[in-house]
């Protein structure tokens, strides 16, 4: 009996019988039905970003303190150093240290994402080596912890504007389209180093050095309009510049010198990256398994 | 219930790459293939100016799983049986979907679910009532499922007075009970189950065995891989028995069994050409009959140019990773009887009760005198060591070391001291 007619047999059968759901197992199958597949899997996507919240949050004043430091003190230091010391111009009219914070906020985003992305497959080896799910839900349920780190740190944000008396006007309405961009920004890089931390044991030395490099490169502690402007495009080719430069843009009134050929680049950046994360990711899942 | 087929494979197979580059690695370091790279590219240019072929890397194809072919229909209770590195666990990889078949195809109808390691997808810091949740998700239960057996799992596991505590403040008994609820009602169409998987627990495991054959009169269909006949032949009506990683035979449990034991034919006798000039080892043979009763005979042949003053043999037991568990030797357990030399002639060694586990041993011999070493034949001989053909559950030997010896335990309640303490 040829193989189609064995299928269909199945198919046949089960579908008098029960609602069950006939799978074919072969090498590049599991490739057509990814997406499909990645949905019904949703649920548990749930659970583990629900488990990795519950963790994180678990002693409640402990993980709060741990969103609302980090970026304070960074803040902080960025502050005296690019403005008192270097004296660097601020963006508008807006307070030297809410600029800065405006541009932490998608920074810190970043890199939970990535750091913690690249950590989580590790992280859940056991898992991987005896159940079956589509492995990009690890990585991305770490996307959800990021984000409740981001709000918390958001809260933190409007109390600085209320301690400068600085209003957000309708740009503000924008930011939710900046937070989408920022996931996608940080998650393109996040897969791939997943997929290469999996692979490469000793790649998670190099993370904090990626990490501390980028906030060196991207305008965190200063306004990107202090960058030449022959620099401009280049230096968009960094997509979180595109995001931080968004961020600030809603944040800060829109007195934001912002560079709209600069933007689609990063925007283009970022899609591209994106693109090769997640085909590198799985181009590579299926070995996951036998590599943890 | 008519009979239809859940699961056919049709010509599969698994391939692994094994890298011959110095030991086996674990895991890929970054730093090693840079390493490697680097010296590569220095060793083609200095090829370039000797003319030399540049070595291909060395890799080598190991297939796991191979041709595999079988039809198991719905409601069957199947055994998967073979030696260690047969293939099973592989199998039950593919069936489970956590690695993908290299060639051939698998058509599976219905949801398969496995009974896992106790405590896999738990996670300490959260809560009875949180875990039974994660973990059901991890097992493949959707929130309505779990939320419909809530009840069920607490009273089954009965740690309903725990529900809000860490489970990393619950007993290890609370704990396995409470994993255990879970995966017990945890009903898939087709059951998989390892029994590696329940090392080192033997209260899971006998639970785990108890739900198998629960779902298995229940209609649904079981696979269960194990290396415990006695389990898979008071379970299973049918059997699938792999060897190096084909399908050597398929049919009722009883048949494959039967089969399996002549299949590990042991090596027990191993002759040698004698070497020229030096003392040399020229037979090693193990006494079949004895390792049957739990004890250890084999002798010894040995050939030399000039007399042994005296002659002293040895042995050495390994496990099938190479690990040695036990040996002897004439220096330290010196003969019965007195030979003060010989040129020719055998040495042969008792042991009575072995104190090993159930497993499969190999056995080197080697060949000296009180100074001087001359001979060795290493891991020569293999045989199966099951006295009495045991088939009550054992944990895997592999697992918790081979020795097999008796211990006694007494256990000490501190909490009451300390209260007397106090109040004096």
């Amino acid at each position: 009996m040829s193989t189609a007619a064995v299928e269909s047999r199945l198919q046949e059968e089960s579908s008098q019988f029960t609602r069950k759901r006939v799978l074919v197992l072969e090498a590049g199958r599991a490739e057509r039905n990814y997406w499909q597949d990645l949905w019904c899997y949703r649920e548990l996507f749930a659970v583990l970003a629900w488990r990795d919240l519950a963790v994180r949050y678990k002693q409640t004043a402990i993980g709060v303190a741990w969103a609302v430091m980090r970026p304070l003190l960074t803040m902080m230091i960025f502050t005296v150093l690019f403005s008192r010391l270097a004296k660097l111009p601020t963006e508008g009219h807006a307070p030297y240290p809410v600029m800065v914070f405006a541009g932490m906020l998608p920074w810190t985003l970043f890199s939970t994402i990535l750091g913690d992305a690249a950590a989580s497959l590790v992280a859940n080896a056991s898992l991987i080596g005896k159940v079956y799910f589509p492995r990009l839900i690890v990585p991305s349920a770490t996307i959800i912890v990021a984000l409740t780190d981001f709000l918390v740190t958001f809260l933190l944000l409007i109390a600085m504007m209320f301690w400068y008396r600085f209003v957000p006007d309708w740009h503000f309405l924008v930011l939710p389209f900046f937070i989408v961009l920022a996931v996608f920004a940080s998650l393109g890089p996040a897969l791939y180093i997943t997929a290469l931390n999996v692979k490469y044991r000793d790649f998670r030395y190099i993370i904090p050095f990626i990490l501390q490099f980028g906030l060196y490169v991207s305008p965190v502690g200063f306004s990107s309009s202090v960058v030449p402007a022959k620099w401009r495009m280049l230096y968009n080719l960094n997509p979180v510049v595109g995001v931080i430069d968004g961020f600030r843009w809603c944040l800060l009134r829109g007195q934001v010198s912002f560079y709209l050929p600069g933007f689609l680049l990063s925007l283009i950046v970022t899609v591209g990256f994106l693109t090769l994360g997640v085909s590198y990711f799985r181009k590579t899942e299926r070995t996951f398994a036998d590599l943890l | 219930m008519s009979k239809h087929t859940v699961i056919r494979a049709e010509r599969l197979g698994k391939k692994y790459l094994i890298s011959h580059q110095g030991q086996r690695e674990r895991y890929t370091a970054l730093r090693d293939v840079i390493a490697r790279r680097v010296t590569s590219i220095h060793r083609s240019a200095a090829n370039l100016f000797r003319r030399q072929p540049t070595r291909a890397s060395q890799k080598e194809e190991f297939w796991a799983l191979k041709d595999i072919d079988f039809d198991i229909r719905e409601g069957e209770v199947v055994g998967i049986i073979g030696r260690n590195g047969a293939g099973k666990s592989t199998l039950l990889k593919i069936l489970s979907r956590v690695t993908e078949p290299t060639e051939g195809r698998v058509t599976i109808a219905g949801r398969v679910g496995s009974l896992l390691e106790v405590g896999t997808g738990f996670h300490p810091e959260l809560t009875g009532r949180e875990n039974i949740y994660l973990n059901g998700a991890i097992l493949g239960m959707s929130r309505a499922e779990i939320n419909r057996k809530f009840d069920e799992i607490v009273d089954f596991a009965g740690v309903a007075k725990f529900l809000d505590t860490p489970v990393k403040r619950f007993s290890s008994g609370m704990y396995v009970r409470l994993a255990f609820a879970v995966a017990a009602h945890f009903e898939p169409e087709i059951l998989v189950v390892d029994e590696v998987l329940a090392v080192g627990d033997a209260e899971f495991q006998k639970k785990c065995i108890g739900k198998m054959s629960d779902v298995a009169k229940g209609g649904r269909t079981v696979l269960f891989v194990s290396h415990s006949m006695g389990a898979v032949a008071s379970l299973c009506e049918t059997a699938i028995l792999l060897q190096k990683g084909r399908v050597k035979a398929i049919g009722r449990t009883g048949k494959i069994i039967e089969e399996y034991m002549q299949l590990s034919t042991p090596v027990t006798q191993a002759s040698f050409i004698e070497q020229e000039g030096v003392p040399s080892i020229t037979g090693i043979s193990l006494d079949e009959e004895a390792i049957r009763r739990g004890d250890f005979s084999a002798q010894i042949e040995f050939v030399s140019p000039s007399p042994l003053r005296p002659p002293v043999g040895g042995f050495i037991i390994s496990t099938l990773s190479g690990v040695p568990v036990w040996g002897t030797n004439g220096r330290f357990h010196p003969a019965d009887n007195r030979i003060v030399s010989a040129q020719r002639g055998t040495l042969k060694c008792w042991a009575s009760s072995l104190p090993l586990l159930p497993s499969t041993y190999t056995l080197s011999g080697w060949l000296g005198d009180w100074h001087q070493d001359f001979d060795q034949k290493l891991n020569v001989l293999s045989f199966d060591f099951n006295p009495n053909a045991e088939v009550s559950l054992r944990p895997d030997p592999d697992a918790i070391g081979h020795i097999d010896w008796q211990a006694s335990w007494m256990v000490k309640d501190s909490s009451l001291e300390l209260t007397s303490l106090t109040r004096q």
